[in-house]
């Protein structure tokens, strides 16, 4: 009864908006803010009843039987990742409702925005293959709709670009369905898992790894499939930025690779090493390729293809401590990297700029922008008592035990060069000289407040690492992970044994 | 009614075999989306078959004499309408069962009109709202002005 | 098989189309077909040897193909409409704004 809400609030709210706030433009926000508010609720109370019910939550749509039905489930990787997505999507929604005065057309953001969250929930809750896929295009298509949504001639190119290189993966995605559907004649993931443990894999497997890895790949932003992110991210609107870097590319890239290769496929080497060359070479990449831009956007941008890189060594170690690491990353760099987006978005409201040569000495007169800025730049550099500290110490630790040696010492080196380009974005953007942008109006008050309350949370958040709090929330997150079989055995008994009518 | 473009579009013969052939893909769109539960077709392809009679019009009396006379408000206000009735169905499943669209109408015999519970139904919302946004997206891609800088 | 083999070579034709065009139009077709190979693709899957199409009628009980990969393509086929008419329309909008559709021109963001 609960997780169906994730699926049809959302959706019920955007068709809402578009029936009522044609002609009244205020209340879109109010529909899409009280569905957001709902959402986070549920899911907080989804995440703290899982332990009593024996780890798993199953829900199956009309009623039908297990093995023949589309089902909804719920465990701890599952819970947490609604946490993270739901939290990052009522604040950007709550920045938004005074960003957005200056575009035109406010009912169609807020319902565009809408079908994203729903799609990502969907993407998160499902259990079945082909339903993934239904619900990864609905939030891609919103999201190639929301980068063009300012509609200047540069934020058009840059969304042709995301759709057609995205169209092209999610093809190759349903050529990878139709193959497996071939060999196992189901598509529920937990059925796939157990017909490949029982039956042994086949050699045609290895076509659906490199089309699935491809496909999924690129909406993760791993290297070879990165061109479209350092375009994307500066065209959209600062909150759609937030939501695209802050979890877009966490949900539908690293979640789904984690839930099709740990579970299902049960981790293979070969596509642990993959995982490990690309995230290590997006790791190098992204970051030195950051240090030479002078768009604000276009640098937090480059800095997400690094970061998602650790999140991604994180998880292809295979070990506990790295899992460990992968999870914490993947949640941390959520929180400072949407406030990250929402601080160029309020520069670039009082502003209207967003070139780093122009603006200079802005902490006089924006004092909580810049406040929080120093706040993001800390986390994101891992200094002590902010959260990045603790989750990039962990994957560096957690690479060296388990003999990649070089692998860890990249990513101790590539996180000084992290800290050299926020240093640089400091001195241009708010210490120095004054520059030749003037600022215009004041940051409101929503906007404002969703900021600070991101930047405590980069404090708050660290808590989680008190051994008591990680003993009992985050190992069993890492064992549904690490497991091969734990997903398949959990689901297991809820199948139907007799035979069809 | 007054015809104020009256050299637009096509030739008379095609003017003329059009006021014939417009109703028929009509209804025959109609026949594909109610008998959608006993052969093939049901709520998309029906949609698509209406959608593609407007176009129909459209390409053969010229643009500006058919898009003056579309209500978009009405348009836009059925599409969200169907919408939402289709969520509330999933939702008055939910409330029946305890899962969401579960089927909560009785099913009747099998090969007859009124039978197979919800799902004609869902076959008509489905059918309004893919023929009323597909229709949409036609109408706001012929009205933009190409020599607009 | 070689049907197998066949549906791979359009796949590939479409990959072609998709990357060596110059006009967005001609991108857009080439992700279409791209679209219509995968379709067959799955259709082709469900085949069994002798069967009739899944319809249930009156007085007949023979063998039938598979239906599950018929409703994957009636889904796939809704989600290529959307993305076509997205791209379209993105498309209409670009060439109000540069005057062409040859992408060596529509080159303001580098990399």
């Amino acid at each position: 009864m609960i997780l169906s809400q994730f699926i049809f609030v959302p959706l019920l709210a955007a068709f809402l908006i578009v029936l009522i706030a044609r002609k009244k433009e205020n209340i879109a926000a109010v529909i899409a803010l009280a569905a957001c508010a709902w959402i986070l609720i549920v899911s907080f109370i989804a995440f703290f009843k899982l332990p009593a019910h024996g780890g798993m939550i199953l829900n199956n749509t009309s009623g039908w039987r297990m093995p023949y039905t589309i089902s909804l489930i719920l465990d701890n990787l599952s819970s947490f990742m609604l946490i993270v997505v739901n939290l990052v999507s009522f604040l950007s929604a709550f920045y938004a409702m005074q960003y957005i005065n200056h575009f035109t057309g406010k009912w169609n953001f807020f319902a565009l925005f809408m079908l994203m969250v729903t799609g990502m929930n969907g993407v998160i809750l499902t259990g079945d293959f082909f339903n993934l896929y239904v619900f990864m295009e609905i939030s891609l298509i919103s999201a190639y709709a929301l980068v063009a949504f300012g509609t200047e001639s540069e934020e058009l190119e840059a969304a042709f670009k995301y759709a057609l290189m995205g169209a092209i993966t999610s093809t190759m995605i349903l050529f990878g369905i139709g193959i497996l559907y071939s060999y196992t004649s189901t598509l529920t993931m937990a059925d796939v898992g157990l017909h490949l443990r029982s039956a042994g894999t086949p050699k045609m497997i290895f076509l659906v790894y490199g089309l699935f890895i491809a496909g999924f790949g690129l909406k993760t932003a791993l290297v070879p499939f990165h061109a479209w992110l350092p375009d994307a991210h500066p065209s959209a609107p600062a909150p759609i930025s937030a939501m695209l870097s802050g979890v877009l590319i966490k949900t539908l890239g690293v979640y789904a690779l984690v839930r099709i290769f740990f579970n299902v496929f049960g981790a293979p080497t070969v596509v642990l090493q993959i995982l490990m060359l690309l995230g290590t070479l997006s790791i190098v990449i992204g970051g030195f390729l950051s240090v030479v831009q002078w768009d604000f956007k276009r640098l937090l941008g480059f800095s997400s293809i690094s970061q998602i890189g650790y999140v991604v060594i994180g998880f292809a170690l295979g070990t506990p401590l790295g899992i460990l690491g992968g999870i914490l990353h993947l949640f941390y760099h959520s929180i400072f990297k949407s406030l990250l987006f929402l601080n160029s978005g309020a520069i670039e409201y009082a502003t209207d700029t967003r070139d780093l040569r122009q603006l200079g000495g802005l902490s006089k007169e924006m004092k909580v922008t810049s406040a929080t800025t120093m706040v993001g730049t800390l986390s994101i550099a891992g200094i002590p008592p902010f959260n990045g500290f603790f989750s990039k110490l962990i994957i560096i630790i957690a690479c060296i035990s388990a003999g990649q040696i070089v692998v860890g010492i990249i990513a101790a080196l590539v996180s000084i060069v992290t800290l050299a380009y926020f240093l640089k974005v400091q001195k241009h953007a708010f210490f120095g000289k004054k520059g030749s942008a003037k600022v215009l109006e004041k940051v409101p008050f929503a906007m404002k407040t969703a900021m600070i309350i991101l930047a405590a949370l980069c404090l708050i958040s660290s808590a989680i690492m008190i051994p008591s709090i990680r003993k009992n929330y985050l190992n069993p997150i890492v064992n549904t992970v690490m497991g091969r079989t734990s997903y398949i055995d959990k689901v297991e008994p809820y199948f139907d044994k007799g035979s069809v009518k | 009614m007054q015809n104020n473009f009256p050299n637009e579009g096509m030739s008379v013969i095609v003017k003329t075999i059009t006021r014939f052939t417009v109703w028929l893909i009509f209804l025959y769109g109609l026949y594909i989306v109610i008998h959608g539960h006993l052969s093939p077709g049901g709520g998309f392809a029906g949609g698509v078959i209406i959608a593609l009679s407007y176009v129909h019009l459209t390409l053969a009396y010229g643009k500006n004499f058919v898009l003056a006379r579309v209500d978009k408000f009405a348009m836009h206000n059925l599409e969200a309408l169907a919408g939402i009735l289709i969520v509330l169905t999933g939702i008055i499943g939910l409330y029946v069962t305890g899962h969401f669209l579960a089927n909560f109408m009785g099913i009747g015999e099998l090969y007859t009109l009124i039978s197979a519970g919800y799902i004609p139904m869902l076959n008509i919302f489905i059918c309004v709202k893919v023929g009323m946004g597909l229709y949409l997206v036609f109408y706001y891609l012929a009205s933009f002005k190409t020599q607009e800088g | 098989m070689i049907l197998y083999i066949m549906c791979f070579f359009l796949f590939l034709v479409g990959v072609y189309g998709t990357i060596t065009k110059r006009d967005l139009i001609k991108i857009i077709l080439g992700i279409g077909i791209m679209g219509y190979s995968v379709n067959l693709f799955l259709v082709l899957l469900a085949y069994r040897t002798g069967a009739l199409a899944p319809i249930l009628k009156k007085g007949f009980n023979v063998t039938m193909v598979d239906p599950i990969p018929q409703a994957m393509v009636l889904t796939s086929i809704v989600i290529e409409l959307g993305i076509t008419a997205l791209m379209a329309a993105l498309a209409i909008r670009i060439y109000q704004k540069y005057d062409t559709f040859d992408i060596t021109k529509i080159r303001r963001l580098q990399g």
